[in-house]
């Protein structure tokens, strides 16, 4: 009991000395800015004093250059451990952060599989094919050909993305994507490839564009199915999802089927359509394919204006879901319904208006995609469905449904897939990409238990560091260390 | 003509009902396994490689093989397939039990690995893409008349009663209906959703197995091709009811059978495609929910993950 009396009474004292010290400190300067004040107020500098102020300022920044730049250095450490610190107190750095590690992780299971391949594949090299995963499209040998069909093949991953990304921020789980694509895309496709207008150009675009509405107006329908049955019988909208998703992949090759205007009439393309540049209706490209072309310019890519669009749809979605009273209100249905209910928020409207506007982006994303001149729609599709709607549920799962986020996670993706196109030189096939990102889909389910990992590391440094800092205050050298970064200052 | 679309009813039917019954046990036990197409696709793939290489191995110099009999193979590719299908379900459990991770994500991410794996292994492996394996007729007891039509009955009967009338049946139930309730009388919650997700997996690679090499004679990339995702169709129009469920592979598997002979029969007049057929099944789904949402028999807990410490 003495002993520690003893102590706080030094430490008091101690205190007392270093506020002491420091009013002396403050003193001068406090004089100073008086000054300086009364100067400001009181006289009218002339144009040379004025000069010659600014060139003794200049002089004595430079003079104490080198004292300055080595201050700031040695404090760099404590200054960037704060910055440090301070991140992950931040929202988003959880998520952030479990979405790097599942990538990482992803791509680590993927080499494993590469490495496992070599049982059956003697030639294979891991490391290569490591290194072609991690290169994208700049491991290939036309880089800026396979640059630009990279970007124009994020175009839908963007926009299915977006369509999973808004439905889940409302709680909905959007698996039907794939679905809406399939309809966007035929409702563009039956406008741009039954009228034609080659040689104008104008008429061209405005075809275009009545076909993109035209792809809305399909994919808001066929979203509106999962999305009032659940808002109105509160059916689980995964199934009915799924089970739209097949009724479309069936419809879908049923209208092309019967079309027989629409088919390719090409020896061997038979079971494909016409493409858009036959009927003159395609997707403005305003130079952008021949930005992105092989080295000699003989290879155009398929970029168009779309990927442009799609970044402005992915801007404007974030001002919707954070500016917005409609965004906010989406939000509260999907953190919890109830509770938006009962704050007089008209919950089910909500949830049709969410899908609504999911179904319009991931028809658009179809739409999209084959209006571009080069690409080619293939008639039967019922026994598959499009991929691009389900790498929309990675893209948006990564970016924790941020709609910027989904842009930069769509990239990352096709990246990704663009690398694994190289495969076949290491020995390998495309096809490790999708494993990649099917784990990389995986591991992001486990964002909440990353995240609570993340909780518990930092919550772990916390604790040692206050246990450290209450060892330190105790000691002089503490105190001493204050008041030098203080006089520093 | 109607025997044959019997029998081929019947071929549809098997594996979708045993699929449908994995889809049971799953969401009996608490856990939603959307990822039965993976487990097809998986399963049936492994059951092949199996299959495939034990036929070669049997091989003489001469030529011939050796095996006096394919039955042996099949068996043992039923057994095989099986296995792998549990143990691909186990990503599953671990990430929907241990983790508690979303469900349906997690059955999403399977629904893409498989057919991922599938397709880089099978495009290394030349080999098993094509042969003799892959051709159902090896494996027929004479026509359409297949030992695993029998085998799986057999299963779906045991099991089910299994399900409904024993003690570790009834536990496995309670997971799926109030965990909390079950956990409070000593049933360790996890291991029952784990025993669950993991006969769903054996049942759902069983499925594939069984479909590709009594249907389709290829490999399982795309042949599965949604059939997981209709087993689930079946499973929710069966009110998760046993009984039901294989009155409703019946009927589906009637509609499917119906989409490839219906332009030689009375139906050619109508002049409907195959396409819709096919997304007749997927409609009639959708009409049931809509019907049943008052009295659907869905399990109260399925896709909520038991967290103990949750009061």
């Amino acid at each position: 009991m003495k002993k520690s009396n003893l102590e706080v009474s030094e430490n008091k004292q101690k205190e007392v000395k270093k506020v002491v010290k420091e009013v002396n400190e403050v003193k001068p300067v406090v004089n100073e800015i008086k000054e300086v004040k009364e100067n400001d107020i009181h006289e009218k500098k002339t144009f040379k004093e004025v000069m010659g102020n600014c060139v003794a300022k200049t002089k004595e920044f430079f003079v104490g250059f080198p004292k300055n730049t080595k201050e700031f250095f040695v404090n760099l450490p404590h200054n960037s451990k704060e910055f440090v610190k301070s991140i992950p107190n931040k929202k988003g750095f959880n998520s952030v952060a479990s979405s790097l590690i599942s990538i990482l992780v992803g791509i680590f299971i993927g080499f494993l599989f590469m490495v496992f391949a070599i049982v059956f594949q003697k030639t294979a090299s891991p490391f290569r094919g490591l290194g072609f995963v991690f290169g994208g499209p700049f491991g290939s040998s036309n880089v800026g050909y396979e640059l630009g069909n990279m970007l124009f093949k994020t175009v839908p991953l963007i926009f299915t993305g977006l369509s999973v990304g808004i439905a889940y921020k409302t709680g909905l789980f959007n698996i039907g994507a794939p679905g809406q694509f399939l309809m966007g895309t035929m409702g563009a496709l039956l406008v741009a490839l039954s009228i034609n207008t080659t040689g104008n150009r104008f008429a061209g675009v405005m075809v275009w564009l009545l076909a993109l509405v035209v792809a809305i107006a399909f994919a808001i329908l066929w979203a509106l199915i999962p999305g009032f049955l659940k808002a109105q019988f509160g059916i689980n909208e995964v199934i009915i999802c799924i089970m739209t998703n097949w009724i479309a992949a069936n419809l879908v090759s049923w209208v092309y089927s019967s079309l027989p205007n629409l088919k390719n009439p090409a020896v061997g393309k038979g079971g494909f359509l016409i493409k858009t540049n036959v009927t003159g209706n395609f997707t403005p490209k305003i130079g952008l394919d021949k930005l992105f072309s092989s080295r000699n310019g003989s290879f155009l890519s398929d970029l168009d204006i779309s990927i442009l669009i799609a970044i402005v749809v992915g801007i404007l979605l974030w001002v919707l879901m954070n500016k917005t009273t409609l965004g906010y209100s989406l939000k509260a249905c999907g953190y919890n319904r109830n509770a938006a209910k009962y704050a007089g928020i008209n919950e089910k409207l909500n949830i049709m208006i969410a899908m609504g506007i999911a179904g319009a982006l991931a028809g658009l994303g179809g739409a999209f995609y084959y209006l571009n001149p080069g690409q080619e729609m293939i008639i039967n599709t019922s026994a598959t469905l499009p991929n691009y709607g389900f790498n929309g549920i990675p893209a948006a799962l990564l970016a924790n449904s941020n709609p910027i986020g989904i842009i930069f996670t769509s990239l990352f993706i096709r990246y990704i897939e663009s690398g694994s196109l190289n495969l076949t030189k290491a020995g390998y096939n495309q096809n490790i990409g999708s494993i990649i990102i099917a784990i990389i889909i995986y591991l992001a389910g486990f964002s909440r238990f990353f995240s609570e990992r993340l909780d518990d590391i930092k919550k772990f440094f916390a604790n040692k560091k206050k246990e450290q800092e209450g060892k330190l205050l105790t000691t002089e050298g503490q105190v001493k260390q204050n008041n030098t970064n203080k006089g520093g200052k | 003509m109607f025997g044959n679309i019997i029998l081929l009813t019947i071929l549809y039917a098997i594996p979708m009902m045993m699929v449908a019954l994995g889809g049971v046990f799953a969401e009996r036990s608490g856990v939603i396994n959307l990822g039965l197409e993976g487990g097809m696709i998986f399963g049936a793939f492994i059951g092949a490689i199996v299959c495939k290489a034990v036929i070669e191995g049997s091989k003489v110099d001469g030529g011939g093989y050796a095996l006096a009999s394919n039955q042996g193979v099949f068996i043992l590719g039923m057994f095989v397939s099986m296995l792998a299908g549990a143990i691909f379900s186990l990503l599953l459990s671990f990430s929907a039990i241990n983790l508690k991770a979303d469900q349906t994500i997690g059955g999403t991410a399977l629904n893409l690995l498989a057919p991922a794996i599938v397709l880089t292994f099978g495009l290394l492996i030349p080999s098993i893409r094509s042969d003799k394996v892959d051709s159902h007729a090896s494996f027929s007891l004479g026509g359409e008349n297949y030992l695993s039509t029998y085998i799986c009955l057999a299963l779906f009967i045991g099991l089910s009663i299994w399900l409904y009338k024993s003690k570790i049946g009834m536990h496995l139930r309670a997971c799926g209906e109030h965990p909390s309730a079950a956990d409070s009388v000593g049933i360790n919650v996890y291991k029952m959703r784990y025993l669950g997700t993991t006969i769903s997996g054996a049942l759902a690679g069983l499925g594939g197995f069984v479909y590709i090499f009594t249907r389709v004679s290829g490999i399982a990339e795309s042949s599965v091709a949604g059939l997981g995702f209709l087993s689930l169709a079946i499973m929710i129009f069966g009110n998760w009811n046993p009984v039901l469920i294989a009155l409703g592979a019946l009927l589906f598997g009637f509609l499917k059978v119906l989409g490839v002979v219906a332009n030689s029969t009375f139906l050619e007049a109508l002049n409907l495609p195959g396409y819709f057929y096919n997304m007749l099944p997927y409609i009639i789904v959708i009409v049931t929910l809509v019907l049943s949402r008052n009295n659907s028999g869905v399990p109260k807990a399925e896709g909520i993950p038991y967290d103990k410490g949750a009061r």
